[in-house]
């Protein structure tokens, strides 16, 4: 009775697509308002919007992840110092950009393979444990192998100078949003079709799932690779617009702020990628000159911190069914995306 | 030969502290079905509270109080204010909850005390005395043995001899059953949390001397070994759970003493990956299949 039910409900959750407007549109839009703002903006508000496009790569891999699929994986910030170390290095030897950023995607999603593994033969706590293990271990690598990596300094990316006509934020900015564009356009294509249905499947009902002849591991993997491949061009920006990696720049709370981003900006869509990748970029700023305000440096990061976590904790306690309840939205919907 | 004896002392030393903080993991995930992620977070709060109360009367063994006392008011804290309410339909909901209030004590102990390491001296000489020429164990490694053996028979003693511990295995096995026979079941969760956050603040202040320091983030990597420790001894199972966390430390010592300290982190995860594809249910597990 309740596998019926529940298939009941993915059939409803997920209705034949009435879309109004084709998420190729929807790009080219975004598109135009980046360029927009690239303009219209000064320096470091232009710069705030490469962040939030380096952000929205991560965000949206990890809503199909965690609110398609629902695997919680806590070790995308990890994922994240994969691509950024790949690029570092890539950079320093080749110096080729475009070419950087698809090998670090592919090393990536490798590691995202291995990840993914065996992650799907783990639920709940357990995955959780394993990806929360991957977070805190892989910065400690750097230090293992100081020699490639450079210890807890890290690498300064070597990068060409961007091209004559338009600022330093301007380019990064341009590079950052064409990746987040291009992550949420194939994101939308996939989660819609075949690979999508699968998806929710397995999240629903495993058995109910099997029964339909969906492979449960093969979905789980290919749900995680995704995820990671995103991860891995998100760190490849975030080497970009930093210039430099290093270990510190991705701690355990890095993934925690991605989890609470995708959590708040509800889980499944990738309009709430976008919502979470804008507050990844302007809580902090906020925090920061309430910090410069008090004149506290101690307050700074902190108070960031401290304000995620409530947040956190509120959603998910204030939200009646929490994630359970937050993952079947009335309709699912890829073809918001807003500025 | 020398060498590998004082390793194994070490190990079982440093085995000891994972073995008490997989045990607070394990009292929790049985009776509430929730990993608490917080628990490392908890016990460097506690940790800061004692060594603020040991420096302001220069007196370790109150601060030491302190921190227990502390681990227990934090612990029925968190259950009462916070887990209670928190949605058991699916297992990610008390995951995603707890790792939120890791956020926000690390982020108040940060904005209190500030972000970097703070000295956190030991109430006892770390020198290893010489048994038969071999420099074997420390007072401070016969103080942490003798503080987690207390704890792990004070516990025994505690659910298998007394009422209250037949009380809160109840309410832990059969809630609503228990409930029907007149168990304060809300009760004995918030009892349980706060032993295991105690037991935690205990793991707590006899781990942060032996290593940096005080540190907001200072239990992350002890929080994956005691993890490791508890899902090697199966998550169901106190006694194997002490077993792994005396297991996850002889290796750890093993493999930082031959291969280099920085190795063990990732020995850490390698371990983890290994039990968790091979033996899930861990090595000592009385259930036959996990539900969550």
């Amino acid at each position: 009775m309740t596998v019926v039910r529940d298939r009941v409900t993915t059939r409803i959750a997920s209705p034949p697509m009435r879309r109004r407007f084709s998420p190729l549109l929807i790009i080219v839009i975004g598109a135009a308002i980046v360029v927009a703002l690239t303009y219209a903006l000064p320096p470091f508000r232009t710069y705030q919007l490469a962040t939030v496009g380096a952000y929205l790569c991560v965000t949206a891999g990890l809503t199909v992840l965690t609110g398609l699929n629902g695997q919680l994986s806590l070790g995308h910030g990890a994922l994240m110092a994969t691509g950024a170390y790949t690029l570092a290095l890539w950079q320093n030897k080749f110096n080729l950009l475009a070419v950087g950023i698809v090998v670090a995607i592919l090393v990536t999603t490798a590691v995202g393979a291995v990840i993914g593994l065996a992650a799907a033969r783990l639920r709940g706590p357990y995955l959780a444990g394993l990806t929360l293990a991957v977070a805190v271990v892989v910065p400690s690598i750097t230090s293992t192998f100081d020699e490639t990596f450079n210890s807890d300094q890290g690498l300064s990316v070597i990068l060409n100078p961007p091209p004559e006509s338009m600022t330093v934020e301007q380019w990064q900015a341009w590079v950052c949003w064409g990746g987040a564009l291009i992550t949420v356009l194939a994101l939308a294509l996939l989660t819609r079709g075949r690979f999508g249905r699968d998806m929710r499947a397995v999240r629903d009902d495993e058995t109910a799932a099997r029964l339909a002849g969906i492979s449960i591991a093969r979905t789980q993997v290919a749900a995680f690779v995704v995820s990671a491949a995103c991860a891995g061009l998100a760190g490849a920006l975030f080497a970009v617009i930093a210039q430099s990696v290093s270990p510190g720049a991705f701690p355990l709370t890095l993934s925690l702020f991605l989890l609470m981003a995708i959590v708040i900006g509800g889980l499944g869509r990738l309009s709430g990628a976008l919502i979470g990748a804008v507050l990844l970029v302007a809580l902090p700023a906020v925090a920061h000159e309430i910090g410069e305000a008090a004149g506290s440096q101690r307050l700074e990061g902190n108070l960031a911190l401290t304000f995620f976590g409530v947040v956190l904790v509120v959603v998910m306690l204030a939200a009646p069914g929490g994630l359970a309840s937050l993952r079947i939205p009335r309709r699912w919907q890829f073809r918001t995306k807003k500025h | 030969m020398d060498r590998f004896l004082f390793l194994t002392f070490d190990g079982l030393s440093r085995g000891a502290v994972y073995a008490a903080f997989a045990l607070a993991l394990v009292l929790i995930w049985r009776a509430t079905r929730i990993v608490n992620f917080a628990q490392g977070a908890m016990a460097v709060a506690t940790a800061y509270v004692a060594y603020s109360v040991a420096d302001a009367t220069g007196s370790y063994w109150l601060g030491f109080v302190v921190a227990l006392v502390a681990g227990l008011l934090l612990g029925a804290g968190v259950e009462r204010v916070v887990m209670r309410f928190v949605d058991h339909s699916s297992p990610l909901n008390g995951v995603v909850v707890a790792l939120g209030l890791v956020l926000i004590i690390q982020g108040v102990l940060g904005m209190i005390y500030g972000n970097e390491f703070r000295p956190a001296p030991a109430p006892f000489s770390r020198d290893a005395f010489e048994i038969g020429g071999v420099a074997l164990l420390s007072r401070y490694d016969l103080f942490v043995f003798a503080a987690v053996g207390a704890v792990v028979v004070l516990l025994t003693l505690l659910f298998t001899r007394t009422p209250t511990g037949l009380r809160m295995r109840a309410a832990a096995f059969a809630p609503d059953v228990s409930r029907l026979l007149g168990v304060p079941v809300g009760g004995m969760l918030t009892l349980g949390w706060a032993l295991a956050a105690a037991v935690g603040s205990l793991a707590g202040m006899l781990v942060i001397p032996t290593e940096l320091g005080l540190h907001p983030t200072a239990m992350d990597i002890v929080f994956i070994s005691a993890f490791t420790a508890a899902v090697l001894g199966g998550l169901d199972s106190p006694i194997g759970s002490v077993l792994g966390g005396l297991l996850v430390g002889l290796l750890l010592s093993y493999i930082s003493g031959y291969l280099g300290a920085t190795v063990a982190p990732m020995a850490v995860l390698a371990l983890l990956v290994v039990v968790l594809l091979s033996r899930p249910d861990g090595l000592f597990s009385r259930s036959k299949a996990r539900t969550a």
